[in-house]
């Protein structure tokens, strides 16, 4: 227990947060450590892992797989950037006036939030099956004659890229919604005194206003690209040929498909680094303070 | 300035009178208003319409059978509906996969309150220098990507014996759930008054008699909010079960989803029902208490 001197005071010591600590560092913080050292030894799975120095980093750098999975991976998180700010904002701000029939479009508009990236992946891959879903139906309106979107290569990523936003749209519009209605409505009247149209409001107030959640938003959207993995596991496997293979799942196959544990942890090293990275990145430009003031108006 | 001179001489006010009201802006204008509105509404239907017809499609091919939906076509309106497809899901493995996912859940809230009350408590209140250090730590663990440990999480794991066990999915699980949750619990703690504290040190009690008279009524929204997040995390789960287990009797839903696709995949119907029913509690709860939920589902917004 705590000292007699804490016990005076009524303050609680380091043993209150020892347990969860220990916890998080057992499950979280050691396996970090862990990673880096089996990036450096041959590993089945089965067997215990072997030490062969920097050979899986070597085999990285002369990868071109990996460098292809990394591109894809940055192209998905800037595609999904521009498409699920672009959808979310305007319709955050719409849905944030209230009214019955909006309420009701809320309600059943954010309904993707509650389903899981499995739901959602075997949900686009019924949907999106040449044989038996909508896309025999739906592929020749797009252009696509034969409606097999995702085994097509041409095609695949977007679907990927289209199947995610629909997936994490609804929660950046709720973000969107709430900071809209915490704007000072005073803003807005002192807006329509200048004789400001709409437009003009919605840039230079609505716009300006929202900055903290524009960047809180993004840098959800990038950490979120960045580890996407299950919708496109489920949907495409990374195929056709490598065509939506993005990083994490290029470590999910080499790990858990070939069972090449030494070079999928090598890859996992890269993944921690740009995880590390993004969140000092998000510690730099956005406080606590501000996530509180995000989940006002909710 | 003396208000003896104003009676006689009047002044012109000085600028446009407010009082009055503007003059009505330019009619062009009104019109773009009107047209951002409807735009406005355009592109909110445009979106809606790309949710809502999934989301139609899953509802509505869950009730119809499997024989009329190859024959008819996916857009054919129904002839009839039945519940055959639910009961098939029902009598197959599903409710084995439901029960894991509700002891993963349940276990997961239960380890994840019972760990971060005490260290948000103790962050709040202590002045203890390592308590803030070991809040740095676990902020630093905020953005961990759990890809990026898996390797390694399932080293140990069949290291400890734990492969193939509830246990597995459920202790990482929890740990990349925690640090959210004690972020969240702090600064709710932190919006609890420094006199009542103080007036728990004057009685007399102890942090453990503070913590149960005092933190935990008051905190109870805060709790609330991280067991849902808790909760929705765990249910939803997919790497850590994908990875850790292997056995059918320690399956989880989004697994067995997956199943189900790669099993059935020609019986779209069936695939519909497996997916609304691994939705159902959460429909539920989402009806119940939408705030609640929504509160939780943002939990995370401040990573």
């Amino acid at each position: 227990m705590s000292s007699a001197t804490a016990v005076r005071a009524g303050r609680p010591g380091f043993v209150w947060v020892a347990p969860a600590l220990t916890f998080f560092g057992l499950f979280a913080l050691l396996p970090m450590v862990v990673v880096v050292y089996l990036s450096f030894t041959a590993y089945d799975g089965l067997n215990p892992p072997q030490w062969v120095g920097l050979e899986n980093w070597t085999r990285l750098g002369a990868d071109p797989l990996f460098i292809e999975t990394l591109r894809l991976s940055f192209l998905l998180t800037a595609a999904s950037w521009v498409l699920q700010t672009a959808v979310a904002l305007p319709l955050g701000v719409w849905l944030a006036r209230r009214g019955r029939s909006r309420a009701l479009l809320a309600a059943i508009f954010f309904i993707p939030l509650l389903m899981s990236s499995a739901a959602i992946a075997v949900l686009w891959g019924t949907l999106l099956d040449p044989n038996f879903g909508l896309a025999s139906v739906l592929g020749p309106l797009v252009g696509i004659d034969d409606g097999n979107i995702i085994g097509d290569s041409r095609y695949a990523f977007a679907a990927v890229i289209l199947v995610i936003g629909w997936q994490y749209m609804p929660f950046h519009t709720l973000l969107y919604q709430a900071a809209a209605r915490a704007i000072p409505v005073q803003l807005y009247e002192a807006a329509r005194i200048d004789g400001a149209g709409r437009w003009r409001t919605f840039r230079s107030i609505t716009v300006p206003q929202l900055r903290d959640t524009i960047i809180t938003s993004g840098v959800l959207i990038v950490v979120g690209s960045m580890t996407t993995f299950e919708v496109v596991l489920i949907l495409t496997g990374g195929g056709p040929g490598t065509s939506t293979r993005i990083l994490p799942l290029h470590m999910y196959l080499e790990g858990f498909r070939s069972f090449d544990m030494g070079y999928a942890s090598a890859l996992a090293v890269v993944l921690l680094v740009i995880g590390t990275a993004l969140s000092l990145f998000i510690a730099r430009v956005t406080g606590y303070r501000k996530m509180a003031s995000q989940r006002e108006g909710m | 300035m003396t208000s003896v001179s104003t009676a006689t001489t009047p002044t012109a006010p000085a600028g446009p009178d407010r009082t009055t009201g503007t003059p009505d802006p330019p009619p062009r204008r009104g019109r773009l208003r009107r047209g951002f509105n409807w735009l406005g509404g355009l592109g909110a239907g445009v979106w809606f319409v790309l949710v809502a017809v999934p989301l139609y499609f899953l509802f509505v091919t869950s009730l119809r059978s499997s024989s009329e939906y190859l024959t008819d076509g996916p857009l054919a309106v129904p002839s009839g509906l039945t519940f055959e497809n639910y009961v098939d899901v029902l009598t197959s493995n599903f409710p084995r996969y439901f029960l894991n996912n509700v002891i993963v859940a349940a276990a997961c809230v239960a380890i994840v309150l019972l760990l971060a009350l005490p260290a948000a408590y103790a962050i709040v209140r202590s002045r203890n220098r390592s308590v803030a250090r070991a809040f740095s730590v676990m902020l630093l663990g905020l953005a961990v990507p759990a890809q990026a440990v898996i390797v390694p999480l399932y080293l140990m794991v069949t290291q400890l014996r734990l492969y193939d066990t509830l246990l597995a999915i459920i202790l990482p699980t929890a740990a990349f759930a925690l640090p959210l949750a004690v972020v969240v619990l702090t600064s709710s703690l932190r919006d609890i008054p420094n006199e009542l504290f103080e007036a728990a040190v004057l009685d007399g009690a102890g942090p453990a008699r503070t913590l149960v008279s005092l933190v935990l009524p008051l905190a109870r929204p805060g709790l609330a909010t991280i067991g849902i997040f808790t909760a929705l995390q765990a249910w939803n789960g997919f790497l850590f079960p994908l990875v850790l287990t292997q056995d059918a009797s320690v399956r989880v839903l989004t697994l067995g989803l997956w199943d189900y696709q790669g099993q059935y995949g020609t019986n779209v119907p069936l695939i519909t029902a497996a997916v609304l029913l691994s939705l159902l509690p959460l429909l539920v709860v989402y009806l119940l208490g939408r705030r609640y939920l929504l509160a939780g589902l943002t939990a995370g917004a401040g990573r």
